[in-house]
């Protein structure tokens, strides 16, 4: 199998990190070879953060570069649009529509792109928009807006829900489970 | 047992393994996680340090009493560490020594991309460097066994892409080498110079036998691909070059980057038609390659800036770019910012309206420097805030002393701000000091230091009391403020820097992340009588906008309550949610 792609695009705080171990988790109970290539520290204080998955036979680079990705997992509307450049021919992008200002935008030294989406899928981009923030906060928590995207991108995936649902219980502590669980179910059966 | 790991998580799986005993570091990404890690180990002693010249010899002193231990720090964090490590190289060590240190090309979270591979040269130590986190714990092991064989220190290079990728980790289990009994060797550890001129014919012997080594080193492995082109790579970019090419060129990996082999490359050299040198930052194997007479293709072709990929790579070879979409309206730029309540942000407004010079330093605070805040003159490197300010006002001869600072946070204080305060009260400049206390190492993601009170297993320690520190350094005048109250900010400066001698103000505040801070209710705007002066809008809170209305308005998920905007307003309209 050709090795596959998958960036998660979000803002520092959004919980990107946990979206990609939950990711990797249950591509690892399915026997891929697999990388996740993260970054940490200054750009997670509310800055753009990217983290790449790729999986396959046999993986090499940890990192997602320009039309490599066979899907692009947005936190917030304009990251998906920040990032639509790393998308193959073909390829989906799942965003939530939540819109989270960037400073440039908050001090008015730059506009928020409201059309942009309409604008890529114009050009042919498959994009499945979903309100996340609303469907995590039906679960039980703002901050599930991760596991309601992952749900929905399981949709994509030849994997089975139970298998999903294993590896949510390996990734979040028990507490947190049943919430997540919620999270991951209303989004998979959200139908963009 | 198979587990997905970051490279740092299986570096200190590998210390692990390799029966460390005792581990001491300063955080600096991207290699804080090696002793996060390593300290979820229970059998290892594991620390923080002050800073990495205290972890390296914290280090020293372990290995001196015959048992295997590491330190961990960020490419800049060797510059601190620089000294010991020059002479440790001569002395050699006891029980093994591994020294983890990560570059971070394309800078996502420094102050510069210098190369550590020059340290391993002018040390004239030994460097593995790992390209995925198998090879990562392998290698920690294997720095033991060249530490131990050669009697010398190790380096273990990460990057970024390899510090902070996750790939498939198989664990085995630890074994603890015996610890010898103590036995003084005056000649070996007095690096005297009596002693130390007769160590340094060891170290160049060594360099010559470890040449040897690498000649015939398994980690320096042959991949061949044909007679066509061959590749002398590395660490991350050998995993770049193999998803460019796969099978269909010849590929010199180098696990080992110093010494470097000569045979082995001229052997390599005759197999090919063409020879390339794929690394990131300088061309260090490349001047090697020159030096020994083998003619190779290296930075004319890539550039010593930044981080490379299977993209950039591609594209030096001349390769078709893969095809994309883009959106034709600009995105706007999402620069990381101080979160909502934030406590360093009514410093820095203060400081921002007051126009007064800031010499910064390395933290979240640097994030002061962003607009609107626009708070800070410069940032160097870890402690120069206040050792900065101090050449900046006596550069002066006093005529700054009343309208600049340093600003400098209580980790970075204790790493290296502590000698620049003394020298402000020994050689007497009348400069005003602000520790912004937010009782963490924030920017790396929440470290223990001796200010907080915890260690790194979170037990209690002891706490260093800041003021008295400040005075038994030498300053009368030490005052402590709360940032989240503005009136009181801009008392201490305006009074501070008007008095006639040193002062340093503690502006002390938890991080707003830390988990016992609890938020408060957010701040609810009166719209009748907000009349759009934007006089909020000048603090850079994420959590504050402007809506379709024209009226300031409150991101309700991200504020925090803290209350600063509150204060700001002159209309009265921002009040408390609670």
């Amino acid at each position: 199998m050709n090795t596959k792609g998958i960036v998660i695009a979000g803002v520092g705080g959004q919980g990107s990190l946990l979206a990609s171990k939950l990711l990797g988790r249950v591509l690892v109970n399915e026997g891929y070879d697999i990388k996740v290539s993260e970054v940490h520290g200054m750009s997670q204080r509310g800055g753009s953060v990217i983290t790449y998955v790729r999986y396959g036979d046999k993986v090499y680079s940890p990192v997602v570069q320009s039309g490599e990705a066979d899907y692009i997992i947005s936190f917030e509307r304009i990251e998906a649009a920040r990032y639509a450049h790393l998308l193959k021919k073909g390829g989906v992008i799942i965003t939530n529509t939540q819109r989270i200002d960037p400073m440039p935008v908050i001090t008015g030294a730059a506009e928020y792109p409201e059309q942009i989406l309409e604008e890529l899928t114009a050009k042919g981009v498959q994009i499945e928009a979903m309100d996340a923030l609303t469907l995590a906060e039906e679960a039980g928590s703002s901050k599930a807006v991760n596991i309601v995207l992952m749900g929905q991108l399981a949709k994509h995936f030849h994997i089975e829900y139970d298998k999903w649902i294993e590896a949510l219980e390996q990734t979040v502590k028990p507490r947190f489970v049943e919430l997540n669980k919620k999270a991951f179910k209303l989004g998979y059966e959200f139908s963009a | 047992m198979k587990e997905l790991m970051i490279g740092n998580a299986a570096v200190a799986r590998g210390l692990y393994e390799a029966g460390v005993q005792v581990i001491s570091s300063y955080p600096g990404t991207p290699s804080t996680e090696i002793t996060e890690f390593a300290a979820t180990y229970d059998e290892i002693y594991c620390e923080w340090a002050p800073n990495e010249k205290v972890a390296m010899e914290t280090a020293f002193g372990a290995s001196l009493r015959g048992v295997r231990t590491a330190c961990a720090m960020k490419h800049v964090g060797l510059n601190v560490a620089a000294d010991p490590l020059f002479t440790l190289s001569y002395t050699g060590v006891t029980g093994g020594l591994v020294v983890c240190v990560a570059d971070d090309p394309g800078m996502h979270s420094s102050q510069n991309e210098q190369d550590s591979r020059h340290y391993a040269i002018g040390a004239k130590v030994p460097m593995l460097e790992p390209a995925d986190s198998a090879e990562c714990k392998e290698f920690a092991k294997l720095a033991f066994e060249i530490s131990e064989t050669f009697d010398t220190p190790c380096l273990l290079r990460m990057c970024t892409r390899i510090a902070h990728a996750q790939s498939v980790v198989e664990l085995e289990d630890r074994v603890v080498p015996e610890c010898p009994a103590y036995e003084k060797n005056p000649a070996k550890y007095i690096m005297a110079p009596a002693n130390a001129i007769k160590r340094h014919p060891v170290v160049e012997e060594r360099t010559r036998k470890l040449t040897e080594y690498a000649e015939t080193a398994s980690v320096n492995r042959l991949e061949i691909g044909g007679t066509q082109i061959g590749i002398i790579t590395s660490g991350a970019c050998y995993q770049y070059v193999k998803e460019v090419f796969g099978d269909a060129v010849s590929i010199l990996k180098l696990g080992m980057v110093n010494p470097l082999p000569v045979q082995k490359i001229k052997a390599f050299a005759q197999m090919v038609n063409k020879l390339y040198v794929v690394e990131e930052l300088d061309g260090i194997i490349e001047t090697h390659c020159k030096n020994i007479g083998v003619n190779v293709i290296g930075k004319e072709l890539f550039t010593p800036l930044g981080e490379y990929s299977q993209k950039s790579i591609a594209a030096a070879f001349g390769l078709p770019a893969k095809e994309t979409v883009t959106a034709d309206t600009p995105v706007p730029m999402r620069p990381p910012v101080m979160c909502s309540g934030c406590p360093h942000r009514g410093m820095f407004y203060v400081l921002s309206k007051n126009k007064i010079t800031v010499l910064g330093d390395i933290g979240c605070y640097t994030l002061g420097s962003a607009a609107p805040l626009c708070a800070l003159d410069s940032t160097l490197c870890m402690g120069a805030s206040i050792s900065g300010l101090h050449g900046y006002n006596k550069a002066s001869k006093g005529g700054t002393e009343n309208q600049s600072v340093a600003v400098i946070g209580d980790s970075t204080f204790m790493h290296s701000g502590m000698t620049g305060l003394a020298n402000i009260a020994y050689n007497g400049s009348n400069s005003t000091v602000i520790i912004l206390d937010n009782s963490i190492t924030g920017m790396t993601g929440h470290q223990q230091n001796p200010t907080t009170g915890y260690n790194i297993k979170g037990d209690p320690a002891t706490k260093i009391d800041l003021e008295a520190l400040c005075h038994a350094l030498g300053i009368n005048r030490v005052r402590v403020v709360d940032p989240y109250n503005l009136d009181e900010c801009e008392k201490a400066v305006k009074e501070e820097l008007a008095v006639a001698e040193p002062s340093v103000i503690i502006s002390r505040r938890p991080c707003v992340l830390l988990k016992y801070v609890k938020p408060k209710k957010p701040v609810v705007v009166d719209k009748d009588k907000c009349r759009s002066c934007k006089r909020c809008m000048k603090l850079g809170c994420p959590s504050v906008h402007i809506d379709a209305d024209g009226k300031a308005g409150i991101d309700n998920t991200l504020c925090v309550g803290c209350g600063v905007c509150e204060q700001l307003c002159p209309f009265d309209a921002i009040h408390d949610g609670e």
